[in-house]
């Protein structure tokens, strides 16, 4: 089997000088696919994606972007080498107005953005029409996109979305995924971690159940849908 | 009643010092305001940071009159101000270096920031004194008034004068001016987006590839010019001590607070709140209510509510009850 696009190598690790959270816990999402990361509550998922980002500390394991080991690199670094990344809350400039935060999501880029601008306008078309309105102002679909939009403007090769449909209704959460799934076309690989198990896996390619920091079950995201096990524990039956 | 001296009387009184000072006031609070939400600390040395930058000026416009370079009409201070803004750079990149840099990088919290900057403004006392001493300093040259009371009595026909002084109009000038830079480079340039960015969501902002050190730089630049100006403009307008500019610290607070700490905008507002609050509550009314009440009425005493002396507690009083009851001040800005 050939490397995977990203992959976070059984990572083992944690926070600052802190016990380790994550034991031995690999994610990796394909080129063109999208990879969900589920588990219960308190699992490590957005621990684990922390992790492949650079976030916390990983001691033993590593981290390979395009065969390439970037273990050592700090968020930001791997943002230049082509990572977006989604923050779960405060992933907006609540203060500056929507095409402002797209703006600054390009701040690495040195190039003409106005054509990826066009492209995210062409995503999330209601962004189009607010783009002079505070993003802090909008709805929480309406900010997620922004957010989702504003991680877009760096051209990233991988794109990592932690519960991007945290705290918003089921209709809105709908159109989130159909968003996320659109992007995904756009050739874009997905990790993603999700607390709606279920949908999640609806829609992955690749699905990884964390439990206590560690692989409990990996598959594609039907396999585990019919997984007895995954279903027993946290699908409800 | 007499309508029109009564409303000369109020504008030669209070509404043209009040916008003088309140414009003063707002250039301080700017950068009180744009320390706050770059750096998220309030900076006890910003009264003593001004009375540098004003202290180098000062020095430069001395030198300039050995030299005989004036500028008319206008105060030669206008000339060295550029002077002044860098020496003032200066010394806060230097106290940024050595200070402020530390307790960054440990990511110290911003009540141990508030402690350091307080002894900042020690030192910073210090340096004052020892550069240009504690006297009172008046350092305005040039053509003293556009307009002065006789001038304005002989032209009106009014019993009552209007003096607008020289000083007092560059303030409102290069206060729109100055207020007019910052919001376009706020708004419309990359490196201000970015600072509005940093002050936003700092997590964010490194995540989208804004470098910190430099939003810090670029911020202490900033505050260095606001502050340079501000003390400029108040020590000619009325004159420099290194006193009475730690004293500023209060109203400039009051100002930045009053007007929801970390807004520009509010800063502004605050600024000419906070000046027209303490103008109006320190002045003897009685001129100006003898023209406008019918005669039975008129005041005996002086009817002003608060001697001059007190007019720190006008800051003070808005102040407290702005934090009691709307924290985040009058334009929506960070709770303190």
């Amino acid at each position: 089997m050939s490397e995977p696009f990203l992959i976070g190598d059984t990572m083992t690790g944690g926070y600052g000088k802190g016990p380790d959270i994550l034991h031995g816990c690999t994610i990796a999402v394909e080129k063109g696919e999208i990879a969900v990361i589920v588990g219960p509550n308190g699992a490590g998922k957005s621990t684990a994606m922390k992790a492949v980002f650079g976030m916390l500390n990983v001691h033993s394991g590593s981290v390979r972007l395009d065969g390439e080991d970037i273990t050592a690199l700090s968020p930001q670094d791997r943002v230049i080498k082509g990572m977006g990344f989604v923050p779960q809350v405060r992933n907006i400039f609540a203060s500056m107005t929507v095409e402002e935060n797209l703006e600054m999501g390009a701040f690495i880029r040195e190039d003409d953005i106005k054509q990826t601008m066009e492209q995210v306008y062409d995503l999330f078309p209601i962004l189009r029409d607010k783009r002079n309105q505070a993003a802090g102002e909008l709805s929480g679909g309406q900010r997620q996109q922004v957010a989702v939009g504003r991680a877009l403007m760096t051209q990233p090769k991988v794109l990592m979305l932690d519960e991007p449909t945290a705290g918003v209704s089921p209709i809105v959460m709908d159109e989130l995924f159909d968003r996320i799934i659109e992007v995904a076309r756009t050739g874009i690989p997905i990790l993603m971690v999700e607390q709606n198990a279920r949908q999640a896996l609806e829609i992955a390619d690749k699905a990884y159940v964390l439990v206590q920091g560690a692989n409990a079950h990996t598959g594609t995201g039907k396999e585990l849908l019919a997984n007895p096990e995954v279903r027993a524990s946290f699908l409800g039956g | 009643m007499d309508y029109l001296n009564a409303l000369v009387a109020l504008a030669n009184f209070v509404i043209v010092p009040g916008l003088a000072y309140g414009a003063q006031l707002a250039i301080g609070a700017l950068g009180v305001t744009m320390i706050y939400g770059v750096l998220r600390f309030s900076n006890f040395a910003h009264g003593d940071t001004m009375a540098f930058g004003t202290a180098i000026t000062i020095l430069f416009t001395w030198l300039f009159q050995s030299w005989g370079i004036s500028l008319g009409p206008l105060p030669t201070a206008l000339l060295a101000l550029p002077f002044g803004i860098a020496g003032c750079a200066l010394l806060v990149l230097g106290t940024d270096r050595v200070v402020y840099k530390f307790y960054r990088a440990q990511k110290a919290k911003p009540v141990i920031l508030v402690i350091v900057s307080l002894g900042v403004m020690f030192v910073m006392n210090g340096i004052v004194r020892f550069v240009i001493g504690v006297r009172d300093i008046n350092f305005a040259d040039g053509e003293r008034f556009i307009i002065s009371a006789r001038d304005f009595k002989e032209m009106t026909g009014l019993d009552e004068g209007l003096a607008i002084k020289t000083t007092q109009m560059i303030t409102v000038v290069v206060a729109i001016i100055v207020m007019a830079l910052l919001f376009y480079f706020l708004n419309k340039t990359r490196t201000g987006k970015s600072m509005r960015a940093f002050s936003d969501n700092e997590d964010l902002a490194l995540l989208s590839g804004i470098n910190p050190e430099r939003v810090v730089l670029v911020t202490w630049l900033i505050v260095a010019a606001l502050a340079t100006t501000a003390g400029v403009l108040y020590g000619l307008d009325k004159s420099f001590k290194a006193f009475t500019y730690f004293q500023l610290l209060l109203p400039i607070f009051a100002s930045a607070i009053v007007g929801g700490i970390g807004n520009p905008v509010g800063a502004i507002a605050g600024g000419f709140t906070i000046a027209f609050a303490e103008v109006t509550i320190t002045y003897a009314w009685k001129k100006v209510l003898t023209y406008v009440m019918p005669e039975s009425l008129e005041p005996d005493g002086l009817v002003q509510l608060l001697s001059t002396d007190y007019k720190f507690a006008v800051s003070f009083a808005i102040l407290i009850i702005v934090l009691l009851f709307k924290p985040t001040g009058l334009f929506k800005g960070q709770s303190i």
